[in-house]
């Protein structure tokens, strides 16, 4: 198995520079799962039923 | 490099943005508060909002409610199945079931009177749609859904079902008669 | 077991298949298309019975075939084929073995199973329920176990894309971030788990109570739920025509993103708030209140229609800077014009952006407005509204990428390329018809899912403008030229597969790949990669003819809004 190298004009400045935390997270796609399911599943789903729920008896 | 492509440098975050990019997010960014603030304005200065008052309740119920103002004030019948039209005081709590296939009872309403409309059905969804002003509510079995309305032009309105509700769905319709005082 | 590494590059494209991941594309491509043939019949009937002057069904058969119409392309032509465009971009693009075949193919079978259960219970004729199936109208329970082991063969299906995506990671068969277009892929991916999981939550128990072991279900509970699934589902399409755009940008004219910052961070808008809009489909429903009801219809203040509007700029934009780079840089559109219009894959692909937008989008802006849903709510606008948003929209674009796929994946070459050139124009155009003259009729108020406007024999009925006639009329028109551009598109496909000149590669063999290939790709300056936007382009604009377009739409949209708020305002007061 051999491992990639990098390409030779990739110079020490550019490898050393931390990726910025947004390109982290556009790079992560489970993270990005995680959060592309708790969003509507809290602001749709869980407020939704908790709001039908809530809906008062008749009288 | 192109799209099918990785991104050519490690760090692509900080490529600046191009001018015509930037420009149109701003535009595009300022519509979309429009569109957005446009809701909520409307609740406060717009005339046109669905009510949020709703109850829990059941088809019994709500079946005896609305016959007790269909007892105090029909003024006639209509079509071979004897449907009561219902002519309530201007300002009062109007009632009207939804049912397969069929509105019960028929209404009549006062131009420029305001009345507190009570929807529900008795077992399927149904779709209040109110032709030709195109008005369109949905109803729903176990909720009462209470509305309040302004009839502003005397004439014969139609409501029709616009929820699919089984085989005879195309037949529920019925009237509802908006008349001068 | 041995571990499938046969890859084959294809000699036109350079692009590389997994043995394993190639055949599970043109299987899920096919079944879609399988699917997309059923529907393709029954929206005929469909079509030829709403046209008043035909009315072709009876009403049981009518509800019948618009319930299974609903289901064959909404759900099965779309899934099908997006778990291929999935296997594309992850297998394909990242030149990566797919991740656990077995598992594919057992999400494959689940799947075929499970359209063909859900099929056979509609066909039955007890389960006319349409596309929603709102309890407590209850259906057969073959009808939702159907619909369960098609979700399930979809997860599955996704799962082995994610997986995909960490092998491809951990053999470094690239380097750095995913492309843009796989990227699109993952953003469909994740609105789809999202989907399939409420379709969980509210179709199990759905199910139980047809079997009788639950008591009831909640009217509004259910339509709650459901429309997390129902909506979602059609957000997955939009993630994934747009990803297609962005790949057939690329394929048809090396088009790069404009700026990868941009289209991925409008993704992630996708990925944060589009699926909230399910709450559309309950703006005139009771007991919901106004604040859930504008925070969700909204996208939370539209952000995911922000994303779109960027999308909608930056495919264009990627195509105009290409174009321009190639010398076609005169005036505002000498790129447009320039452009090969006889080719399919660019005009499907071209015409599914321009509907989209101007069509799709902006009706569905309209629907989605609290107060202005009460005007449009369950008329035929409604389906005016989504057959632009997944005909022209998503089923041309899906349709585009097969005129590439052909002869890629399948090693066939075209048949009837004549044809295949007029067929984008006749789908699209008689589609976008259909959906401008549907919307026509439901300003009117024709109501949709309705076998007879006319009321016939009803004393009660009511009586439509004869203007709702004539657009029920060109409706079905436009409808039929649309089948037309339909059926030339399955039989230019089929025909192909099965008939098309095999394209024969000399000394073909698979070649065995071992893991680790990539390397960063020769890097380029950052003053060259600048200075070469530098020359093109008008008054410091790279892309000044997309930016004309995008203020022609914008100035479309804004009077659009504004004259149904002045219809609005013209009905009876309700609070």
């Amino acid at each position: 198995m051999s491992i990639a190298t990098p390409s030779p004009d990739l110079d020490d400045d550019d490898l050393d520079e931390p990726i910025p935390a947004m390109q982290q997270l556009l790079d992560n796609p489970f993270l990005l799962l995680f959060i592309g399911v708790a969003m509507p599943t809290v602001l749709y789903i869980i407020w939704g039923v908790m709001e039908i729920v809530g809906i008062p008896i008749a009288k | 490099m192109s799209a099918i492509q990785p991104p050519p440098d490690r760090i692509w975050w900080k490529q600046p943005l191009d001018r015509v990019e930037g420009t149109w997010i701003v535009i595009a960014f300022v519509w979309c508060m429009v569109l957005f603030f446009m809701m909520p304005y409307w609740h406060i200065y717009g005339k046109q909002n669905l009510s949020n008052e709703a109850y829990r309740t059941t088809p019994e119920m709500f079946s005896k409610k609305t016959q007790e103002v269909v007892d105090k004030y029909t003024v006639r019948t209509e079509t071979e199945l004897k449907i009561p039209v219902v002519h309530p005081p201007a300002g009062s709590d109007v009632y009207l079931i939804a049912r397969l296939w069929q509105w019960w009872p028929m209404l009549e309403l006062e131009e420029g009177k305001t009345y507190r409309l009570h929807l529900s059905s008795m077992d399927y969804l149904h779709g209040f749609s109110l032709q030709p002003e195109n008005i369109n509510i949905e109803v729903h079995p176990g909720y009462e859904h209470i509305v309040t309305v302004t009839p502003t032009k005397p004439g014969t309105y139609s409501i029709i079902c616009n929820e699919y509700c089984g085989i005879n769905h195309h037949t529920m319709a019925s009237k509802l008669y908006v008349v001068k005082k | 077991m041995a571990i499938n590494r046969n890859f084959r590059t294809c000699p036109t494209t350079g692009l590389v298949f997994h043995e394993q991941g190639e055949k599970l594309i043109r299987w899920n491509a096919v079944a879609g298309v399988v699917s997309l043939l059923v529907g393709g019949v029954l929206a005929l009937l469909v079509i030829l019975t709403r046209w008043p002057a035909v009315h072709l069904l009876p009403a049981d058969w009518f509800y019948l075939a618009l319930t299974a119409h609903g289901l064959d392309m909404l759900v099965f032509w779309i899934i099908f084929f997006e778990i291929a465009v999935l296997y594309f971009c992850a297998s394909t693009l990242l030149r990566c073995r797919i991740a656990a075949p077995r598992w594919a193919w057992t999400g494959f079978f689940l799947m075929v199973i499970g359209a063909l259960t859900n099929n056979v219970a509609v066909f039955r004729g007890d389960s006319s329920v349409m596309f929603t199936s709102y309890a407590p109208m209850g259906a057969h329970p073959a009808f939702y176990l159907g619909l369960i082991l098609f979700a399930v063969g979809a997860l599955i299906g996704l799962f082995v894309f994610l997986g995909t995506l960490v092998v491809a990671k951990s053999e470094k068969t690239y380097i750095g971030s995913l492309p843009l277009v796989t990227f699109g892929a993952v953003t469909a991916c994740i609105i789809a788990v999202f989907t399939i999981a409420s379709g969980a939550i509210i179709l199990i128990p759905t199910f139980l109570w047809s079997l009788g072991l639950v008591n009831s279900i909640d009217s509004l509970m259910y339509k709650t739920v459901w429309w997390a699934f129902g909506h979602s589902s059609q957000q997955i399409n939009v993630a994934a025509h747009v990803s297609i755009w962005y790949l057939i940008a690329a394929i048809v004219f090396g088009a790069k993103p404009m700026s990868e910052k941009v289209s991925r961070g409008a993704f992630l808008l996708y990925i944060f708030f589009l699926q909230l809009a399910s709450a559309h489909h309950l703006l005139a429903d009771p007991g919901l209140t106004s604040n859930w009801k504008i925070f969700n219809t909204s996208y939370a203040m539209y952000l995911a229609v922000l994303a779109s509007m960027v999308h909608g700029l930056t495919v264009p934009g990627a195509i105009e800077v290409a174009q321009r780079q190639k010398g076609y840089n005169k005036g505002l559109f000498e790129w447009l014009r320039k452009a090969p219009w006889g080719n399919p894959v660019f005009s499907g692909m071209f015409i599914s952006l321009i509907g989209f937008g101007f069509l799709g989008g902006i009706s569905g802006v309209m629907m989605g407005t609290e107060q202005l849903n009460l005007i449009i709510h369950n008329t035929i606008y409604v389906p005016g509204h989504f057959h632009a948003t997944v005909v022209v929209g998503t089923t041309l674009a899906f349709m585009s990428l097969t005129y590439f796929l052909i002869p890629v994946l399948f090693r066939r070459e075209l048949m009837f390329p004549g044809l295949s050139k007029w067929q984008p124009y006749l789908f699209g155009l008689g589609m976008s018809g259909f959906a401008v003259f549907m919307m026509g009729a439901g300003t009117l108020g024709v109501p949709r899912r309705h076998w007879d406007m006319t009321f016939a024999g009803n004393p009660l009925g009511h009586e439509f403008p004869g203007a709702a006639y004539l657009m029920m009329g060109l409706m079905a028109l436009s409808g039929l030229v649309a089948i037309v551009g339909g059926v030339a598109y399955l039989l230019i496909t089929v025909g192909s597969v099965f008939f098309g000149k095999k394209i024969e590669t000399p000394d073909f063999k698979a070649v065995t790949v071992r893991e680790g290939r990539a390397a960063w790709p020769a890097r380029q300056p950052v003053a060259v990669a600048i200075a070469s936007h530098g020359n093109i382009g008008l008054g410091g604009f790279v892309a000044p003819g997309t930016f004309t377009l995008a203020m022609v739409f914008l100035v479309a949209f804004v009077l659009y809004y504004f004259v149904n708020w002045k219809y609005l305002s013209t009905v009876w007061p309700l609070s």
